[in-house]
């Protein structure tokens, strides 16, 4: 019997499926049909809810809130995904280049990405101080402004202000992960264009990019995921204020659910976010995919 | 991908002139390190500097004239923070240890046992990974207060696998298969089971894999911060970032410079493990994304 089990694939895989297969459904699966059907009732903290249908969603879609949180998140990955791209995408480049000191840059730079968010948001939040702002501070001792910056005090410097610690906290890992697709391009490609009269920007552009595409549709689908559904930055910074002009989608379902108690409403606001989500994964993914296979690359 | 295969243009470089490769590749590199290293120093900095130089516009920001530690003190003896630290340690290193187990177990399972159905499952790790707990809180929440969990260490213990499992899983998936189905058969045929191969091949070959994997899902989880927020909340349950974010800031003075230690102390823990272990870090990270 024993022998016999030792030696049947489907059995033994069965068996060490378990623990994993156990927690994930308990604990993802789960969770993730269950949050579908909260968004679906009106229950509340400590009281079960009665299926309303999608009266959370008419509201949601009406209340100038959730609409505001709407475009918020929308700007703030737009943005901030482009940003951290293309300055990912330098970065990357100048550590490629055959430069002093080299693991010692790719290891310092990843530090924003490895420590706490919550706590180097902390730190953001320090400099972006209405009245102790350094950066603040060494532009008015420049004699660029007169007067300290309200970072955080007027809607647009704050959606700003936020974007730039997003930006901070998210270029090293582009950056380092686009350094690792550039260092499997061989050089051959590179003695070859140029013998052939290739401009270092015409390099760039038909042999360096060509390449990196597969790759750099892989990080911007993670970087525009974990952008889209950012909650920590937000909260330790502006708590969505001021007038609400930083809610983010994740924020938002977190002050309406958890310090509100509306369960429900903001179950619907999380599961809203869903088909965003789909959509910028299947945006990202396969408009990139098809133009590595147009150029020849393997077919994943 | 092997980090170590260095192939950089070496060929080329020599048409690149000293003055130009001056201008062109290490000041604006200079810039991009002044500008990510930046709030780590100013974290410091804040952390010595007594009150009245904080709050003073006078004089040189960027350096203290007479470091306490006063704010250090003030977060070891006034408030919960080792406490917390104590909290973080412990989930971290149960969950990471858990996750790493299962994991280990799954991947085997998806990669070399190819029972039937293997391929959909292992897909399905992936579109796992995928989730963002900021949708999943909610729900979460709500099924660890069915299970009597709430405001306890165990919550934060079982649900941070939700995330760390996939992870591990999909990244020692790709170490598994790295590894020569050969030296498996050579097993099978001597008559050794899936166990002993699991454990005395298998596991050998693919430790940089385990470490991989390890140091990245002890980081996910020391940085956890929803699940945290959410599941917890007494002070003395509470993880270091929790902790520092809610308990820290008190009223409308804030305390910048215990807030800039609590901040630095936290960092330091991950900032050491990954010091040590950067490569092993960076092939986890781009082998995630990788596939």
């Amino acid at each position: 019997m024993l022998e016999k089990l030792q030696n049947s694939r489907n059995a033994l895989g069965l068996i060490f499926m378990l623990p994993a297969a156990v927690l994930l459904l308990l604990f993802l699966t789960y969770p993730l049909g269950l949050g579908v059907w909260l968004g679906f009732t009106d229950a509340k903290v400590g009281r079960p809810g009665e299926w309303i249908g999608i009266e959370n969603y008419v509201f949601l879609a009406t209340d100038s809130v959730t609409q505001l949180a709407l475009f918020n998140t929308l700007f703030y990955t737009t943005i901030a995904s482009v940003a951290k791209f293309f300055l990912g995408l330098w970065l990357a480049l100048l550590l490629n280049k055959n430069i002093r000191f080299k693991s010692f840059f790719r290891a310092v730079i990843l530090l924003p990405y490895i420590v706490p968010t919550a706590l180097s948001a902390i730190a953001f939040w320090w400099l972006f101080d209405a009245q102790f702002s350094i950066i603040s501070w060494v532009l008015v001792k420049m004699g660029v402004i007169d007067k300290y910056i309200d970072f955080l005090g007027s809607p647009w410097n704050a959606r700003f202000s936020v974007i730039a610690a997003n930006v901070w906290r998210g270029v090293p890992f582009v950056a380092i992960t686009l350094l690792a697709g550039l260092q499997t391009i061989s050089p051959s490609y590179y003695e070859a264009s140029a013998i052939d009269g290739a401009t270092p920007w015409q390099q760039f552009r038909h042999v360096t990019l060509p390449l990196l595409t597969p790759i750099i549709a892989v990080v911007m689908t993670f970087s525009v995921l974990f952008t889209f559904t950012d909650f920590q930055l937000i909260y330790v910074i502006t708590r969505g204020g001021p007038l609400n002009a930083t809610h983010l989608m994740a924020t938002l379902s977190f002050q309406r659910a958890i310090s509100g108690g509306a369960l429900g409403e903001g179950a619907a606001i999380s599961i809203a976010m869903v088909p965003f989500l789909l959509a910028a994964i299947m945006f990202s993914y396969f408009g990139l995919q098809r133009r590595a296979w147009q150029q020849g690359g393997a077919d994943k | 991908m092997s980090q170590d295969k260095s192939t950089d243009t070496v060929g080329m470089s020599f048409l690149d002139s000293t003055p130009r490769k001056l201008v062109r590749v290490y000041l604006p590199l200079c810039l991009f390190l002044f500008v990510l290293l930046f709030p780590f120093y100013w974290m410091g900095i804040t952390a010595f500097k007594p009150n009245n130089e904080l709050l003073s516009r006078d004089g040189n920001p960027f350096w203290i004239v007479a470091p306490t530690l006063a704010h250090v003190k003030k977060l070891l003896f006034d408030t919960a923070y080792p406490q917390w630290m104590w909290n973080t340690v412990l989930v971290s290193v149960v969950s990471t240890f858990f996750s790493l187990a299962a994991s280990v177990l799954a991947a085997y399972a998806i990669e070399r046992l190819r029972f039937s159905g293997a391929r959909h499952v292992g897909l399905a790790i992936f579109l796992a990974y995928l989730v963002p707990p900021s949708i999943l809180f909610i729900p979460l929440a709500s099924v660890v207060f069915q299970l009597g969990l709430f405001d306890t260490r165990l919550a934060l213990i079982l649900t941070y696998p939700t995330f760390l499992i996939p992870f591990c899983t999909w990244l020692l998936m790709g170490y598994f298969r790295s590894i020569p189905f050969e030296l498996e058969e050579c097993a099978l045929i001597d008559g050794a089971t899936r166990w002993q191969i699991l454990v005395k091949i298998v596991l050998p070959l693919a430790v940089p894999g385990l470490i991989s994997a390890g140091i990245f899902a002890f980081t996910l989880s020391w940085n956890e911060f929803i699940y945290a927020l959410t599941f917890v909340s007494s002070s003395e349950i509470k993880t270091l970032p929790v902790g520092v974010v809610t308990e820290l800031v008190e009223g409308d003075v804030y305390h910048w410079g215990s807030l800039m230690a609590g901040a630095l102390f936290g960092s330091l823990p991950v900032a050491f493990i990954y010091s040590f272990f950067v490569e092993y870090y960076v092939s986890g990270m781009t082998g995630s994304v990788k596939e």
